[in-house]
Parts: structure tokens; sequence; C-alpha cells
């Protein structure tokens, strides 16, 4: 077997490892962004596919299977994301006679119309959630709060919670848009919004003659803007009737559309413990892992044997769960900046000890704003819920993750959390929860003045004066940190304190980059800019002022501005679309537009100036 | 490899004694810096009000972090602002020293405005030349942060006056070397000072602060009844816009030295070469417990080496002749040295060795460091017979011309014209260090007393009288007591006699930073220009 994996990052280095095991042949495929990326360098073959925009390259189907017949593949996997329920991709491989891992062309593409699904899930005996077509009519039948769907969605994209009417119009638009630009289908639909329940999802396995079966629920309800942060297995809200319940509704769902292969079937489960179908994921789940971890089964070996017509030796009964696994996500985003994706370079990347991670980092990593950005999922068995969250959490607490900002110890503080730990996490878990990024406090800053002036390369000389009185000066950010050294003994004043440094300090996990410091203590990750010689705030607040500028790489998709116009405090000028989501770029206060620098499409670089303006008269 | 066999009793009472003795002295030294830097950030609530860095926060923004900082002539001035030690502030209102700016080795200097707003102090002009004279010696670019109240009138000087003409001459020297004069103007620098940014090659002025005028406002009006404002007569702005005096216009003393650092990294200077060595064999901790407070019992200064030398490598030269005179081969931090020392006093035979090697090293292109610890040139019938002075003569000849870097430091005893032959003060050494327990003087204090008492009987004799032993023995505490009020590193050092006292344990450091400074400069070729930089 020769198999072409049309995916990158994490999951493309995952679905390799076990083909390798299996002695199976390993095609990649890349973007000019991931040239030099690992999931490209550990395949057996690799091959180019255009350029960095995914449209470019990992989501162009004709590409991808001229790849794969190039470079010899007789099999395709999709991973998720990207191309994997899309039903073209999946028939376009077909008819290049390459084997599909996953299900039929045509389960795809019913199951991924969320209307269709429901009414075969409604068929199937499946609870349902009442909804309908996205009109004001289905919304007033409904009543609020409403949940408006891309019907062509997943990922949380084109997802909109609307909790009262007035609310109605605007949160349309805004999926309308994002589902539109995410999977060029703007339809949506419209469902009662469930408060405080839990998402609860099925694996399901079918191989290719009939048989069906369910590897337990996993628990995502630890959601953000409904992407899902934290996932476990089991659920600490499912019994063993209630999984048998959820466990049979899904394998029936399953076999009403004679499905094959690995898929996930969602519900919402109430406070009463009423499950509701969602919607069904025909591909591998992000979180698989926490499932393979506690059933003992390698998914991707299933999908692999299943797509190549192997029948199940295992009867539902055979399906035991030994334990508990919970994963965390970990996402390049900026706690301190409402979780703003970042994108540029992982200095420093080093996963912990005694998990599992499953990523596809190594140092000096560039995170690239085209994609999606989790980096990596970290995942740890216990015998109890307990024992495996404290374990994750202690993993966080000691991978390093450093040069970009992550939400490694958000996440750790979530595990840490007492609600979290005595009753798990329903859907507005995170709304309720929140734990602000550390600030640096004076040790911290003085290690990074220390480990910086270590760092000079002066040899014997480093620090070293013959008044040792005289005192070195950092700025790190807005932080003055003054440093003295007497026979190499470091002593550092910040915040007012004063700190005397000791061997531990210099132990610190660091990587120092022209500009900045990044250092990683007690779980917390720390990038101190070093503004020493910054010029001064003063001549360039005359340039800052006036000047609506990117807040990061991404690409424009409305410009709601001309010049002339005048514009209210808050009106939205430039919508901009940037590791997937989309972020309104708004005025701070009334304001005259002088010029217009973009226009939708434009590809934008942080700094850049988007619009001008001028005091509103 | 000849490696030092260094056999001090570490545990022995004297080495205890010598420790004490020595630490007592650092403390002492760390004290007075300590007060000249108290006193100048006192002036904290001043300098925040107006926005200001107090000055050296100026100076640490200036450096690199992590590079080191040779600091010169701290002590400078101690005693003579004031005759009242306790009170004295050292220092001379000047901060100088050698160090990175973007990665340039700099000679540093800045006003310490936070004392007496930056006047200049007859020992802080000598200070400023004196770090004129390195910088251009040593080629080092020279930075300078301004905020001077100029001249103390109640102060006033002539001979002040007129000496102080040098330090712009030297400005003009330096920038016509092909040595950078970088000027950061924070505040006043009038008058006089007004030519310090005017003969720079490179002047930040830092807005609403600096002020650079031939005349200021109240003596305008005095002289032609002209009215203007500090600002209109010598503000940033008008210097930056209009005279052309200053190229930077700087918005607060911070971006003044950022500035300064940027124009330095264009220089295209080149980078200061590190050390790379093995250690020396033997702690630094222990240079503390060599030297004898009282000078009397002997050193071999092999030990001294042992504990700043490379690996403690020394190559003993013609050992067993004129034993006394220790010369050799070692070096420090990577940079070969050939070192002179006094196990004894400058016999005729250590004499001639000295001169030999001194000669061998100028053959070699060699850097000499003088370690000093003598009595002097040694006298009696059978040295005279000898021919000292002949062959003290040559070993002086042979210092006073030799046309390699020479560095000195006073490690104890410097009696007579022992201080000339080792290469003192007068004899213009690149670098001249003490340690805190170093002596200086024409002959021993007691030696000093006991001639006058011996001349004075022999005088009185001579009369027919038998000598007043009460007006002897007072006249011998006299003298005793102006040899020692004299003779001490802290006196000799405030006099600008040295560049500074060093704590022992810092000597490999200091060496090691001299000699890459020395063998920087050598390497450099300067680009003269025939009369300097002038601006538009």
């Amino acid at each position: 077997m020769n198999l072409l994996i049309a995916n990158r990052g994490e999951i493309a280095r995952r679905i390799m490892r076990t083909a390798r095991r299996m002695g199976i042949g390993t095609i990649a495929v890349y973007s000019d962004a991931d040239r030099d990326a690992l999931h490209v360098r550990e395949a057996d073959t690799a091959v180019r596919i255009g350029a960095a925009p995914p449209r470019d390259s990992y989501l162009n189907i004709a590409t991808i299977i001229d790849a794969a017949k190039r470079a010899g593949a007789d099999t395709v996997h999709p991973g998720y994301g990207f191309l994997a329920e899309n039903a073209d991709f999946a028939q376009a491989a077909l008819d290049a006679g390459l084997t599909w891992v996953g299900p039929p062309p045509d389960v795809i593409r019913r199951m991924g119309d969320k209307a269709e699904a429901k009414r075969i899930a409604e068929e199937a005996g499946v609870p349902t959630i009442a909804g309908g077509e996205a009109t004001a009519e289905t919304a007033k039948t409904i009543g609020y709060p409403l949940m408006i769907k891309a019907v062509a969605g997943g990922g949380g994209r084109g997802m909109r919670l609307v909790r009262a009417e007035n609310e109605l119009t605007a949160a349309f638009d805004a999926a309308r848009s994002e589902a539109e630009h995410a999977f060029g289908n703007g339809r949506l639909l419209l469902e009662r919004a469930l408060t405080g329940a839990r998402h609860i999802e099925i694996q399901i396995f079918a191989d290719q003659h009939g048989n069906v079966l369910h590897l337990g629920e996993r628990d995502c309800s630890v959601q953000r803007r409904h992407q899902k942060l934290i996932e476990e297995s089991p659920s600490p809200a499912v019994d063993a009737t209630l999984r048998e319940q959820m466990g049979a509704a899904a394998v029936a769902l399953a076999k009403a559309v004679s499905y094959v292969g690995a898929g996930t079937i969602e519900f919402l489960l109430d406070a009463d413990r009423q499950f509701y179908f969602m919607e069904m994921n025909t591909r591998l789940q992000v979180e698989h892992p926490v499932t393979e971890a506690i059933a003992g089964i390698d998914l991707v070996e299933w999908q692999l044997r299943v797509a190549k017509g192997e029948r199940f030796t295992r009867q539902q009964a055979d399906i035991r769960f030994h334990g508990h696994a919970v994963e965390a996500r970990l996402c390049a985003e900026d706690p301190a900046r409402d979780f703003l994706p970042q994108a540029g370079r992982i200095a420093l990347w080093q996963p912990a000890e005694g998990v599992r991670t499953d990523h596809a980092l190594e140092p000096g990593s560039e995170v690239s704003p085209h994609y999606d950005s989790m980096v990596a999922k970290v995942i740890a068995h216990g015998a109890t819920r307990d024992e495996a969250c404290e374990r994750l959490a202690r993993a966080l607490d000691s991978t390093v993750a450093l040069g970009l900002a992550t939400n490694k110890a958000f996440l750790a503080a979530v595990l840490r959390d007492e609600e979290f730990a005595t009753q798990g996490a329903t859907t507005d878990f995170l709304s309720r929860f929140s734990a602000p990024p550390a600030k640096p406090d004076a040790r911290t800053l003085g290690i990074a003045a220390m480990l910086l002036a270590r760092n000079g390369g002066y040899g014997e000389w480093t620090s070293w004066s013959n008044n040792p009185g005289r005192a070195m000066q950092v700025r790190f950010g807005g932080d003055d940190v003054a440093l003295t050294c007497e026979r190499g003994g470091y002593r550092a004043r910040a915040l007012g304190e004063d700190i005397a440094l000791d061997d531990d300090d210099r132990r610190v996990v660091h990587v120092i980059e022209p500009g900045a410091v990044h250092l990683a203590r007690a779980g917390q990750s720390y990038s101190l800019e070093n503004t020493t010689h910054a010029p001064p705030a003063r001549r360039s607040a005359a340039a800052s002022d006036g000047r609506l500028v990117a807040p990061m790489n991404g690409r424009v998709v409305a410009v709601n501005a001309a010049a002339g116009d005048t514009a209210e405090a808050g009106k939205t000028l430039v919508v901009l679309e940037a590791m997937k989501m989309e972020h309104a770029l708004s005025v701070p206060t009334a304001a005259r537009i002088k010029a217009v620098h973009v226009a939708p499409g434009t590809q934008v670089a942080p700094g850049q100036l988007l619009v001008e303006l001028e005091p509103a008269s | 490899m000849p490696a030092i066999d260094s056999k001090i009793d570490l545990n022995g009472e004297a080495f205890t004694r010598n420790r004490d003795h020595m630490l007592a002295l650092i403390t002492q030294l760390r004290a007075l810096e300590d007060r000249a830097a108290t006193k100048s950030a006192a002036t904290k609530p001043l300098f925040d009000r107006r926005g200001q860095l107090l000055p050296r926060e100026r100076v640490a923004r200036l450096l690199d972090i992590g590079a080191p900082w040779l600091e010169l002539c701290s002590i400078a001035g101690y005693g003579l602002d004031t005759p009242d030690l306790e009170k004295s502030v050292p220092g001379g209102g000047m901060i100088a020293g050698i160090g990175y700016v973007s990665g340039v080795r700099c000679m540093v200097v800045a006003s310490d405005s936070g004392i007496d707003a930056g006047a200049i102090q007859h020992m802080g002009r000598e200070k400023l030349l004196r770090a004129q004279e390195l910088a251009l010696r040593n080629k080092l670019p020279f930075v300078h942060l301004v905020e001077s109240a100029g001249a103390n009138l109640l102060r006033y000087r002539v001979e002040g006056f007129i000496h102080g003409g040098a330090i712009f001459h030297n400005l003009a020297k330096l920038s016509a070397a092909g040595v950078p004069v970088v000027t950061v103007v924070h505040g006043s620098s009038t008058a006089g000072g007004a030519y310090m940014p005017g003969l720079s090659d490179y002047v930040i002025m830092v807005r609403g602060r600096a002020k650079a005028f031939l005349a200021g406002p109240p003596l305008l009006k005095a002289a032609t009844g002209e009215i203007a404002t500090d600002e209109e007569l010598g503000g940033a702005v008008m210097h930056t816009h209009v005279s052309g005096l200053g190229e930077y216009l700087a918005e607060d003393d911070a971006d003044g030295v950022r500035f300064a650092r940027e124009v330095i990294a264009r220089l295209n200077w080149g980078a200061a070469p590190t050390p790379t060595a093995k250690p020396p064999r033997y702690d630094a901790q222990e240079l503390l417990g060599i030297m004898p407070p009282d000078r009397k019992s002997p050193v071999d200064m092999r030990d001294v080496i042992a504990r700043f030398a490379d690996d403690s490598d020394f190559l003993d030269f013609k050992p067993d002749y004129g034993p006394a005179t220790v010369c050799g081969h070692a070096a420090v931090q990577g940079f070969a040295v050939g070192i002179v020392t006094n196990n004894g006093p400058l016999d005729p035979a250590g004499a001639t060795k000295a001169t030999h090697f001194i000669q061998t090293c100028c053959q070699a292109g060699l850097p000499i460091l003088y370690l000093q610890n003598t009595t002097g040139y040694i006298v009696g019938r059978a040295s005279e017979e000898a021919g000292m002075i002949k062959h003290g003569s040559k070993m002086i000849q042979a210092v006073s011309n030799a046309n390699v870097p020479q560095i000195t430091l006073m490690c104890g005893a410097s009696f007579g014209a022992g201080n000339y032959g080792m290469c003192g003060r007068a004899y213009n050494p690149r670098f001249l260090f003490s340690w805190p327990n170093a002596q200086t003087a024409v002959m021993g204090a007691e030696q000093a007393a006991l001639t006058m008492a011996n001349v004075m009987e022999a005088g009185a004799r001579r009369k027919g009288q038998e000598p007043d032993s009460a007006q002897i023995d007072a006249l011998k505490q006299k003298i005793v007591d102006n040899f020692e009020s004299q003779s001490g590193a802290f006196v000799t050092s405030a006099r600008m006699l040295d560049d500074g006292i060093i704590d022992p344990r810092d000597t490999r450091n200091v060496l090691g930073l001299t000699l890459s400074i020395c063998h920087e400069a050598d390497a450099r070729t300067l680009r003269p220009v025939q009369f300097g930089e002038a601006r538009p």
C-alpha cells in the first residue's frame, strides 16, 4: 500500500506513524509554506501542491489527485479539516482509481448537509433539536436563545448563538459571510439553543460489511467560540446506561446511511440527561486520541484496515475501556489579546515527558497564518479522571512552547478549575471561566535581564565591572530592570523589589531572540520584549494616530469605508479573515475617512496601514 | 609548560591578617564609590520631575547589557573638594570608563549632573583630560554625555581656566586622528562648554533640556541688552533646525543615548576581541592575603602572577641572575605579555636584567606589565661601585623609550626611583592601576624621618651643640605624618596619579581588558583627517 496523506501538520504525522508501523509507504503533500515542515521531511515521498493559501494547495482537489498519481499512491487519507468531508474529493479519488479512506462520497454529501443529516437522524429514531431553515419565521417558532449553523459547517465556523431577536439579522449576516468564505456555501439552519448542555459525541466505526461498532463517548464541552479546547473520555456525565443508549442511537444512524469507516456523531446532552443529535462528522476527529487511549485501539489502523476491506473481528461486547483520558489542544493564540491567533516562529519547543503529544513542531518552526492555530495536542491517560487531569495539567506545565503566545497556561488552569474537576464542563463553561495570563513578576524580569546579560558572549568579562556598584539597565515592555553583578552573583531591581538571583534562576528554560527574551517559569511562558533601546513613543505617536492598521497577517474580506465617509465610533471599517476567523476592525472614535488603502482580497501584514482617518468635524 | 608552583599558607596567620587588612581597604573603596552614587541619586526626584534620567542611568542605558565596564578614576578628587574626608564626594563630578556601546569598545564620559548640577571640578577636568588621552592613545571612540553647569565661579582658578582649554584641543585632535567623538547634550553645555558639541563629530541634543550658547540670557542682557530665552538662544530644536550644531533631535535622555548607540553602531568600527583562555590554577580570592600591610615581610610576586596569568603559566627570564628582579613571559586572557616585577630592591644585576628584558619585549612587540612592589634601587658602597646609577639609568631609558604598550599595577611599595624605573605615572604607561594597599613615596616615611634626624644631629654637633632630642623627635613625627598622609593609594588616586584603585581579585579582568584594548588599538588603522570634522 502507498498512502497519500492529503493533509499537513500533526495529523499528517500521526497518520504516517501508523502507516509506517503497518509497512505502508507514505506520501506527503505540501504547500510552499510547509516546504521544510516535519510532515514533509518524515514522509517517504513528498509532493508540492501549490502556494500557501489553502485553496491553492490543501483544498485543491485536482492538484492533490495529480500528486497522488505522480507519486504512485494507491490510497488517500484526508485527515481532518481541509478536504476530509468533501464528497467531490472522495469521488475524484475513487475516479482516479485510488482507495478512499473514509465513507462513500454520497454519505459524506448527505451527512454534510445539516438539514439532510437531521432528517436522516429523525428517520432513524434519533432525537433531534427543534429547528429549520434560517428565516425570521423559524426563529419566531423556535424562540430564543437559538443557534445559527451553516448547513455545510464544521469546526464552529458559521455558528452563532443568538440570545434575542434584535441580534438575529447581524448574526445571520456574520454567519453567512463566514460560511461562504469557509465552505463556499452560505446556507444556514436555525436550532433551539440548549443552555447548560454538554457536548457529547460518540465515536463509531463501520466496516464495509455492514458491521458497526461504537467506541464510547467523548465529552468536548470545554469550548470557546464553538472550538473545542479540552476533550475527555469517558464523560463525567455519562454512565453505562446512557452510553449504551447513545451508542445504540449512533450505531442506528450509521447503519441508516450505510456508513463506512470512522465517524463521529455529535450530541447535545441537556441537564435532564436527554440527548439530541447535532451533526455527524464523516472523518477522523481531532480528539480521537482520547478514545485510542482508553479503548487501546489505533483508530488510523482501523481506518486503513477497513479501507482495505477487512472485516471486524470484534463485537461490541469486546470493546472495553480502561481508565480516563483527557486531551488539550495547544493553540498559538494570545490569551492577553482575547485569544487572537498568532503567526510566527516557535523559538523553542519541547514536548512533555510521560504523555502523548501529537504535533508537528520543532524549535524554529513557523506557525503560518494560513492554517489552523492549533499546533499540538497533549493527551494524558490515567486510572481516574482526577489522575488524568492532573497528569495533563502537569504535562502542560512542563511543555515548552516559547516565542509565540499560546493557550498552554490557560488550558492547565481549566484542568485545575474546581468546577471542571468536580462536575466537568457544560458548553458555556468557558464563558464563566477566566484565567488572566500571568504578568511577569520581579524575579521573572530579573531572570530575563540576567539571561540577556549572560548571553553577550563576553566570556570572563560577562557583566564584570571593577565597580560592582554599577547597574546594567534593561527595559522589558514598560518595566525597567536594574541589574548588578558582583563576582558572578546577580541582583535585580524591578517593580520596586530587590532580588538576589541564584543558580536555579540561571537554569530557567529560555530562548533569546533579537528583541525579546522568552522564558518558561512555573508553567507560565513569558515573552518579554526588550524595549531598552526602543524609540520613544512620542515620536511614533504622531504616526499611529488616525491610522487603522492590520493587527496581524490576514486577508481583507470586506471594506465598509470610502474616502470622505464619516464613521461613528465603533463602526466596522474592515473585516479581516485570518487563521480561519473573521476579525472586525472598527474605528475607536467618530472619524472622517481620509483614505482607504485596501480592498477585499488584499493580503495584509501586521502593522500595515488599512485606512487613514481624521477627526470628524 | 612552566606553571608557577605557589606555596602560600592559606590558613596561616599572616594570610588572614593580610586579607583582613585588604578587605577593609576594599570596603573603604566601595563606600567611597557608593557615596558619590548616592549623592548623585539623591537628586532623582528633581530629575524625575524634569523627565530626565540620572547620569548613571544614562550610562547604564548607553552600555550593552552584559558587557564589561572598566570604570576609571572613581576616587579622583577625594579630599580635594573639601578636606573633610567624611564629607568629601569622590569622582570629580564625572563618570568615566571604558565600556561597550553597540558592540564597540568606547571611552565613555558623563557629567555627574546629580552633583552640583555637573559643575566642572578641578579633578573632574583632569579626569576628562585623562579620558580623552586614553581614547586617543587607545583609539577608542569617545562618547560624551554632557550636562554641566559649567565652571564653579566661586572656585574660579586661573590655572583651571587655562589648562581647561586642553579639553577642546583634545577634541580637535581626536577628530583629526580619526577617533570619532559622539556627544549627547542632555542639559546645559554653555559658554566654554558649548565648544564640546561644537568640536564633536556627532551631536545629539535632547529636546527641551539641551542648552548650548556662548552667553545665556542674563549675560546677554548684561552685555548687549538683547532679551532672549534659553530655548531661542541654544535649545535642541534651534540647534537641530537652525544653527546646525546638532545632528539628531532626541525626545528625552533615553532617546539621546539611543541615538548615540545608533551612531556608534554605524561607524563600522568592528567588534572588540573577547577573552578565551585557560583560567589561572589558583583562586583569585587568594590575592587578598598575599601583600603584608607593613611591607616588611618579603613577597614572591610569582604568587601574584600565578593568580591572574592564564593557566598560572610563567616563563621565568634569567631566574637566577639578579633574582630580586623578576621578569618573564605570561599571558592574560589570551593576550601575551612580558612581566617585570620586584621580589626585592632593584640592584645592578636586576636593573640590567630588566633592561634586557624590556628590549626583548620591544623587539617582539610584546606589551609589558610592571607589577610594582619595590623599596627602590639598592644603596651602598658595593652597589655604587657596581654602577648602580648607570644600570638604573639604562633601565629608565628602556622604560621611557619602549615602543610597546606598558601597563603598570601598583601592588604594594613604590619607593624612590623604583617608581620611575618600574614605569610610574610619569613614564606614561597606557594604563596604571593601584591595589588599595599601594604606597608611593620618594622614600619610606621612617627612612625620611631618620635621614632628617641624622642631618639635624650632625648639624648640631658641627656647631658643637647637643642635639635637642625632643625637637628632633617632633620633627621626625612631622615628617612621618607628612609622608604617610601622601603615600596611600586613596591619596594618590584622588590626585589622578593612577587610573583607579582596583580590588586585587579583579586584577585578571583589569589586565586582560586593558591588554585587549592595547591589542585592538595597535591592530587598528585609523583614518586621520587633516583638520577634524567641521560642521556646516
